[in-house]
Order: structure tokens, then sequence, then C-alpha cells
């Protein structure tokens, strides 16, 4: 079996939302087909709706949510959107796998969560708020996961420089006085 | 696929929840803890020794791998990776490179291919054999814990014959390997493999059989499988709880693939463990069994080494030429500088890929963004620790202090991979 045979994927898609434009395409172009990945793309007010189909619907039967990443596009060449919040679906049953991508932009930095779909979305999208500063709405428990509380910035962005913007440097000392 | 013992009727333990605003007692366990296996932090709500909630702290080793993926080019960051998993750094050295070359579009020698499997199966035993030793360590029998670390000793041995470093490995390069195999490492690592099913077996006696043991893991932080499938568990704890799902054998690569020698190679032969119980023991069997099977894999294809390169052509100005051409031509010399120029390197084609391994935590992958430069643009690690984690609570809840204990070191949770 192929594992990234998705057409019967995005047949079964595009009967269920006949409204939406899911541009679907490759990753990147292969000379081989066989090995491209597909990747949709989705807005945040049908997300939740998709992704559920993506999950209950039996030919699609995404049972596992094998990543849940961002990338920050804003110095990528021709990129329109800032963020894109990437979704990477894994059927463990059929063993094929879809990618889709969500795009947001300041200043509203909101994505519905996909905890209520697949539970292990929960420290994955708190990861993501955590070094790009996506809001996932509805998320049960959305704290920062790597770094701590009261960290002001979202390191993974593309304006945050490597070497950080002084943090480290200027958080406040416990001393023997104060403590 | 492999049938384990005593499946019968066994429930798993299992407590009435208590009521919430009893008497409850707070207790931090980690993040130095010599029992927790690295800086993770839990907080345990007990309700005498039981537990009722555990909250989970991470990012104590928290070092930015991801932000220096997109400063370092694709031969560097290799470093970076040796530091993720480092209980078996050179399957992450493995994965990361079979990634780059996903982007890049490159097929590597068969060669390469049975060298990169060889290493990847002896990385999987050198994990398994901490992660078996520790779980016994961790429930009192220290043993089966020192013969595991003799073995693993031999494998760092082997690693250190390969190139040079016992743990920080960094031996792929994109397109090949650092260096090629010396003449004595196939009969080193031929000496182990006849010396290892001896350990396992004497790890088995131990274990497998002993009341102690089994009381303490059977039954202890269990998943069930529609529970490890949405948790997004992968490796040996969604298998030993029933989960079919062994990439090796779902999406092959390297020698795990049909044809990977372009002449009709067969891949190589193995039976993906696979378990019922979902629980501490079943984790423990699942994990013994692949050893095994990793062995048998490296029995293949440690005598039938093919010959011929390391690395796929430099012509195509993908990979670094060989040192000799370097220090003894011009042509290589300018090369070589080419490639390791900050504005010139390595020049990919735009777009995204995800590539992946099986490592011994599960499925390691690397989602990587390019934009055409030399570095990746971004360079996201799915680290299976991190995602195994999550579920730990809910496998706690219920049990007692100690039991936290086995139920950790049954998961085989890697500080490093689960912060970055």
């Amino acid at each position: 079996m192929n594992p990234y045979d998705v057409s019967l994927v995005l047949q079964a898609l595009g009967e269920a939302f006949p409204n939406i434009d899911l541009r679907a395409k490759p990753l990147m172009p292969k000379a081989n087909a066989e090995d491209e990945q597909t990747c949709i793309t989705l807005d945040r007010d049908n997300l939740i709706d998709v992704m559920t189909f993506l999950k209950t619907d039996s030919r699609c039967a995404f049972s596992q949510l094998c990543d849940l990443t961002c990338v920050d596009y804003m110095d990528f060449p021709d990129a329109s959107d800032r963020f894109g919040v990437t979704y990477s679906l894994l059927s463990i049953e059929k063993g094929h796998r879809i990618w889709a991508k969500c795009f947001v932009n300041e200043p509203n930095l909101q994505v519905p969560s996909v905890t209520c779909v697949w539970r292990g979305a929960e420290w994955l999208e708190r990861e993501v708020w955590d070094l790009f500063g996506v809001k996932f709405t509805d998320h049960p428990d959305l704290r920062r996961i790597v770094t701590w509380e009261g960290f002001g910035s979202h390191p993974l962005r593309k304006d945050y420089p490597l070497r950080g913007i002084g943090e480290r440097e200027d958080y406040a000392k416990l001393t023997r006085e104060s403590a | 696929m492999t049938q384990t013992a005593s499946t019968t009727n066994f429930e798993p333990t299992t407590y009435a929840p208590v009521e919430p605003g009893g008497d409850l007692w707070t207790l931090n366990l980690g993040p130095q803890h010599p029992a927790c296996h690295g800086t993770l932090r839990h907080v345990l709500e007990l309700d005498g020794e039981r537990v009722v909630a555990c909250t989970i702290h991470i990012g104590y080793l928290h070092s930015g791998f991801e932000k220096l993926g997109e400063h370092l080019n694709y031969n560097q960051y290799v470093v970076v990776t040796d530091r993720m998993n480092y209980v078996s750094p050179i399957a992450n050295n493995v994965v990361w490179h079979h990634a780059c070359e996903k982007l890049f579009g490159i097929e590597i020698t068969p060669r390469c291919k049975v060298i990169r499997t060889i290493i990847a199966e002896l990385a999987r035993i050198q994990d398994h054999l901490l992660c078996v030793g520790a779980a016994a360590l961790d429930l009192g029998g220290f043993t089966a814990f020192l013969y595991g670390f003799n073995e693993r000793e031999h494998l760092n041995d082997i690693f250190e014959e390969l190139c040079g470093a016992r743990f920080t490995t960094s031996y792929t390069r994109v397109g090949g390997l650092m260096s090629d195999i010396s003449e004595r490492w196939p009969r080193m690592v031929r000496e182990f493999c006849q010396r290892l099913p001896a350990a396992l077996d004497d790890v088995e006696k131990l274990l497998t059989k002993n009341r102690i043991f089994i009381e303490r893991a059977r039954g202890v932080g269990y998943i069930s499988k529609e529970d490890a499938i949405d948790w997004g568990l992968t490796g040996p704890l969604a298998r030993s709880a029933g989960v079919r799902r062994d990439l090796r054998k779902d999406e092959p690569y390297l020698c795990y693939a049909d044809n990977w020698d372009g002449h009709g190679s067969s891949a190589v032969n193995f039976k993906v463990a696979i378990s019922e119980m979902g629980d501490c023991y079943g984790r423990y069997l699942v994990r013994l069994e692949e050893m095994r099977q990793s062995l048998l894999i490296v029995d293949q294809l440690i005598d039938n080494i093919p010959s011929g390169p390391i690395n796929v052509p430099a012509d195509d100005k993908k990979t670094l030429p060989d040192k000799s051409e370097i220090y003894f031509s011009i042509e290589g010399l300018i090369h070589h500088f080419e490639q390791v120029m900050t504005n010139r390197g390595h020049q990919p084609p735009v777009g995204e890929s995800y590539g992946a391994n099986e490592c011994a935590n599960g499925e390691l992958g690397f989602y990587l963004v390019s934009d055409g430069g030399n570095c990746a643009y971004r360079a996201r690690c799915r680290p299976p620790s991190f995602i195994n984690y999550q579920c730990f609570p809910n496998l706690v809840v219920g049990h007692q202090i100690s039991d936290v204990i086995a139920v950790l070191s049954s998961m085989n949770i890697i500080a490093a991979e689960l912060d970055r």
C-alpha cells in the first residue's frame, strides 16, 4: 500500500465540504509522485469541522495527530501570511498521512484548539503558544510549557534573535536578603 | 507478530476515585530526583500513598534546539541531534539526515544504507538495554541493570571504533557518512551479536518470571489501544498496547524497504514485537523482543555490506568531498570551500518535507522548511518522548507513589529530547 495515496481522502473531503476550497497541493513537488506529501489549507472557521470529519470518516480515518507545529513565514520568499499552524495527521489503520495548514496573521493570532478531536494535541498546542505566541481558543490548559511563566517573548518567531533579548540577564535575582 | 505469554484474565489495577476536597497531600517529585531519569518534575496530589492527581512541569532542559536548527547548516546541525536522545544518539543522526535527504531529493548509496541500518538497529539495542535495565533498577533489581550496562559498554566501543566518539557520534552527513567503516568494525559487531543473546537471556531469567517484578509491573500504568492512538503514542509504548504500527514496516526506508540497492534485494526480515497488555510488563516484553529482532537484522546485514562508495558522488555539490581530495587536489579544496562557505553551501529546493524513522522510543521525525538557503528555515523535531509523556498523569492516577517510578522508567522519557 502506498502510504501517501490520499486521493480518496481528498475526494471524501470534497464531497463533504463542497463549499471549502482546500487548496490541496504537495508540500514539495517531487520527481516521483509517490513520494509527495499532500497538504491542505484550512481556515480557522472550518478547522474543527474538517478535522472532526478527517478523524471520524471511514475513508479518512486519521485516528492520530502525529504532530502539530507552527512555521513563522516572516522572511519566507513570496509568503503572504505570517504564521502557519501545521497539523500532521496519520491514519494508523490505513497508513496514510496528510498535512493541514491554518494561516493566521497579527493582530488576531487565534486558532481553535483541536484537543476536542485528539487529546494528544494538548502539549503540542501549549508548545506552539509558548514558542510562537499563537493562541488556541478552548484549550483546557494553555500555559507556557518549555519556558517559564512570566517569560515575555516567543522565541521561535523570526524576529526574535538567536541570543535572546536579555531575559536571562535581566531576570530578577533572588538574594539572601530578599528570599 | 510475537505472541507474549500470560495474558489471560488480568484486570488492570484501578481504585475508586476520591471525592474532591478530601484531605490531600501535595508531593513534589523531581526535578532533581535519582529515580526521575533526568530533570522531570511531577506535582502529585496524594491521598495517603495513592496518587489522585499528577501535574507535569517540563522545560528544565529547554535549550532551543529548533532555534539553533535555523542557524546551523544541514551538516552542522547533526551535532545538536546527538544531544536529543542521548541514550541512542546515532539513531538521531540517521533520522536527521534521512529527513534532509528527503528534502534534497538525494538517494544514498547501498553501502551507506546498510551501514545506517546497522547503526540504527544497534542504537535501538543501546536504548532498550538502558530502559529495561533501568526499569528493573527502579523496582529494586540492580543486577539486570548491570547486565544491560555491561553490554552497552561494548556498544559504545563499537561506536567509538566507528567514529571516534562514544556518545556524541555525529556520524552521518548529507548524502553519506563521516567516514567509512574500519576493517575491524564488522568483526566487533559480529562478536557483539554473538554475546548479546546470553546477556538478554540472563536479564530474562532474572525478570520475566520474577514474581516481585511481575507484581510491580503487571497492570501498572495501563493504557488501552484507543487511548494510545488518541494520545499520539508511538513506538514500544503503542505496540505494547496492541497498536500494530512500526514505520520500518509501514513506511519502509533504508534496508527495510524492498529493492533498497536498486538490484532487487529484498527487505531485511524481522517481526514486529507487539503485546496486548498495555502495562509496564508489556512494555518490558516488547522492548526485550525488539532487541532480539534488531540482532536478527544486524545479523542479516553485517556479512553482506556491499562494496562501493559511502557518499553520493561529489559532482552534484551536495556532499562534502573526501578528505584525501581536499588535501591533495585543488578541485577538491575548492569544492569543500564552497560547501562550507555561509553564502554558498547547500542549495536545497524551496519547500517543506517531513521525514521520520522508527527510533527506540517511537517515531522520531523532522519537519523541514527550506527557503533555498544554506540552513533550514524551520527545523521542527517531532520528539517521541514529548508526545509520549503527556499521557503520563492518566497512567499513574489511582496507583501508589512507588508505581509512579515504575511507570516512568517503563516509558523511557529522555529529558533532553522532551525539552529540546
